[in-house]
């Protein structure tokens, strides 16, 4: 599903490396998770991958489907079947958060030559996974994110990752500054979409999430590199020893 | 009186020896006579003035019309076209009477002022000319005084109940030097609500006042889109006067225009009364020059009374914005909630926005808020839009539409604004680079 290859990356304003050397792997189906310290490149990561500026690639590839995703623009990738969900999603006053996820699944079909989708279909499938996540009518009224409380808004990004339905779903600590109940609900929301044919990147700091969310392949990252890949357990090691050891085994 | 400086009595003159006076003006004699002498006193505006830094009135004082060709605007549906409304045409400033309809409505007075103004009284007579005359200070606004001695025509509106149906003005630019002056009066009087919309560019240049004055609980809506006509230049005054609990909202939307200066002059004179104006400009330097004035002056002089102040420009290509916009508090208007806010969203680094946000306030209990930004396009909301697979070019739309966004809010009628939105939006379409 996507394959990432010795990917090294800068900052495009100064000369500085925070990708060192990723190498990565999601299979169709699987969910693989990514722990690590603060600042080790995680979110960098899903930048990359999803195309925002100010990075640039110094060595490396990344594939979707064994298509190069680096070479795309933004909304191209988006159109391929990459979806990050935000850590911190953005507010966009003015724009009405249903107009916005009509126009991103329209905009997707269309650059996927499929028939648009009648705004009769749209609020009806809306309106139902809304309702599946806790999101209220009002939330789908009001403007993007704007207002909404921490949690709110991760919800809100798990909408949009079941409305558009992407091939490999990037999700940047989604966990963070939800309760327990909303950690569930969000849970429940990722685990309705597992599917043969669809890959999970998780990105925490928690074994809570993934007491719901169940991966199949922990990775470690530090100082811009996956220095330790396991299963299930290394979760648990993290939890319960942090990562001064597994920092001491890869320096 | 002292003698204006050669360059203006100069302008004036030659402007003035262009002009004629109607032949038969009947009951608007007096108003024309004052505000002419007002004219010649005062003179035509320079560079130089204060009020006149940030937008060259040279076209506007020019004794011949810079050229401007009419824009076929056939490619979208006429603006308001699904409102159902009284509609009156203006070809070049002249009355077409085949195009429109009849002057009839329920509740509302209509009638024309060139073929009303041969006779000795009328109900304008003590409003036409009047809030011009006195909008005149503290600053001098010399094209609403040559539009009072020389206007053609106008709509004059009264309104004595609830008018059934919005009013109309709908002006035909075809000549390419056409240079319209008219003066339209509304009055609304007590309880009574009424509310007229203009379309359209009235001619290659052209001079526009509206004098609207709302009697205690009277309600005027006002909506305005100027036409799509780049070359054409513009000095318009729209004056309000505010009775108690009255309301006026006005609003204006500006597409292209190579010289628009739009004056708000608003005063309230009862208390617990509301006024809002407001303005969405959008211009592209591409094609032809765009700049954009808008010059607003709201007068508190009662009690407990609300005035909002929204201006929004989008500004590409070296197009330039202008806002000049001051709230006065006289002593005694205590209770004033007074807001202000212009801002620009600049597509580019060629474009610019030159604001002059002013307060002077008297009272010591009064809310008073103002506020001008500059900014250009957010790049964390345009990466968040893409990245859900938004085009570039939509995103970048969905943006600028929302930045319009609260300025569009102004407008009481949610039809009214889907039509000026549906304008933008194919604005947007036409100038997709
Ligand atoms: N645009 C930027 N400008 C400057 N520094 C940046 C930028 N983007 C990332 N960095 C730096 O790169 C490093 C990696 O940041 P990143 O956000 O990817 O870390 P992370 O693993 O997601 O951390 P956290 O767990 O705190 O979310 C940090 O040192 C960060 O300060
Ligand atoms: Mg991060």
């Amino acid at each position: 599903m996507l394959e990432i290859k010795n990917l090294h990356c800068k900052l495009e304003e100064e000369d500085k490396a925070i990708l060192k050397g990723v190498d990565l792997t999601v299979e169709a189906g699987k969910v693989h998770a990514i722990m690590g310290p603060n600042g080790s490149g995680k979110s960098t990561l899903s930048y990359v991958l999803s195309g925002r500026d100010g990075y640039e690639v110094t060595d490396g590839s990344a594939t979707l489907l064994g298509e190069d995703i680096l070479g795309m623009e933004v909304e191209e990738r988006a159109a391929a079947g990459m979806f990050l969900a935000f850590q911190y999603p953005v507010e966009i006053p003015g724009v009405g958060n249903m107009t916005f996820m009509r126009t991103a699944v329209n905009a997707q079909r269309k650059a996927r030559g499929q028939e648009e989708m009648s705004s009769a279909d749209f609020l009806k499938e809306v309106r139902a996974k809304a309702k599946d996540l806790q999101i209220d009518a009002d939330m789908l009224k009001r403007p993007v994110n704007v207002g909404f409380s921490g949690g709110e808004k991760k919800r809100n990004e798990i909408l949009q990752m079941a409305m558009l339905e992407p091939k490999m779903c990037i999700m940047d600590e989604t966990d963070s500054g939800l309760d327990v109940d909303a950690m569930k609900l969000v849970a429940d929301g990722v685990n309705a979409l597992r599917s043969p044919d669809r890959g999970f990147l998780v990105i925490t700091h928690y074994q809570r999430l993934l007491d719901h969310i169940k991966p199949d392949v922990v990775h470690i990252m530090y100082d811009g590199r996956i220095v330790k890949t396991g299963g299930p357990e290394l979760a648990l090691e993290v939890e319960k020893n942090g990562y001064a050891d597994i920092m001491k085994e890869s320096a | 009186m002292m003698a204006l400086p050669q360059v203006k009595q100069d302008a004036t003159d030659a402007r003035l020896s262009t002009l004629s006076l109607p032949v038969q003006d009947g009951w608007t004699r007096s108003a024309r006579a004052d505000a002419l002498s007002r004219l010649t006193a005062r003179g035509l505006p320079a560079a130089r003035d204060e009020y006149w830094r940030f937008t060259r009135p040279t076209d506007l004082n020019a004794t011949e019309v810079p050229g401007a060709a009419p824009m076929d605007e056939s490619d979208e549906a006429p603006i308001f076209d699904g409102i159902d409304a009284l509609t009156l045409v203006f070809r070049d400033g002249v009355f077409d009477a085949d195009a429109s309809d009849d002057l009839r409505l329920e509740g509302v007075e209509i009638s024309r002022l060139a073929s009303v103004q041969g006779a000795d009284i009328h109900w304008a007579k003590d409003l036409y000319g009047t809030l011009e005359a006195k909008g005149q200070d503290p600053v001098w606004r010399p094209f609403a005084a040559l539009n009072t001695a020389f206007a053609a025509d106008g709509v004059l509106i009264h309104a004595t109940g609830t008018g059934t149906r919005p009013i109309c003005i709908r002006y035909v630019h075809e000549k390419s030097d056409s240079d319209p002056i008219l003066h339209h009066v509304v009055k609304v009087d007590e309880g009574a609500a009424v509310t007229l919309l203009e379309a359209g560019a009235p001619g290659a240049r052209f001079n526009t006042v509206l004098e609207a004055d709302v009697a205690d609980t009277g309600t005027f809506h006002h909506v305005r889109a100027q036409g799509r006509n780049r070359e054409r230049r513009a000095n318009t005054h729209t004056f309000g006067r505010l009775g108690r609990e009255s309301v006026l909202k006005s609003f204006t939307l500006s597409l292209n225009g190579a010289l628009t200066r739009n004056e708000h002059i608003v005063e309230f004179t009862g208390d617990n009364a509301v006024a809002h104006v407001a303005g969405a400009a959008i211009g592209d330097g591409r094609i032809a020059p765009f700049h954009h004035d808008d010059t607003v002056f709201v007068t508190h002089d009662a009690v407990n009374c609300e005035s909002r102040q929204v201006f929004k420009k989008v500004l590409k290509n070296g197009a330039v914005g202008v806002f000049q916009g001051k709230i006065l508090v006289k002593p005694g208007a205590q209770k004033t909630d007074g807001y202000q806010i212009s801002q620009a969203l600049l597509l580019d680094d060629d474009s610019q926005f030159l604001a002059k946000p002013e307060l002077e306030i008297y009272a010591d209990d009064v809310a008073c808020s103002h506020g001008s930004t500059t900014g250009s396009i957010d790049e964390d909301m345009l990466f968040y839009l893409k990245a859900r697979g938004v085009p570039h070019r939509r995103a970048m739309d969905l943006l600028v539409l929302a930045f319009l966004a609260e300025s569009l809010h102004e407008i009481e009628s949610d039809d009214i604004a889907e039509s000026l939105r549906t304008r933008l939006e194919n604005w947007l379409d036409r100038h997709a680079d």
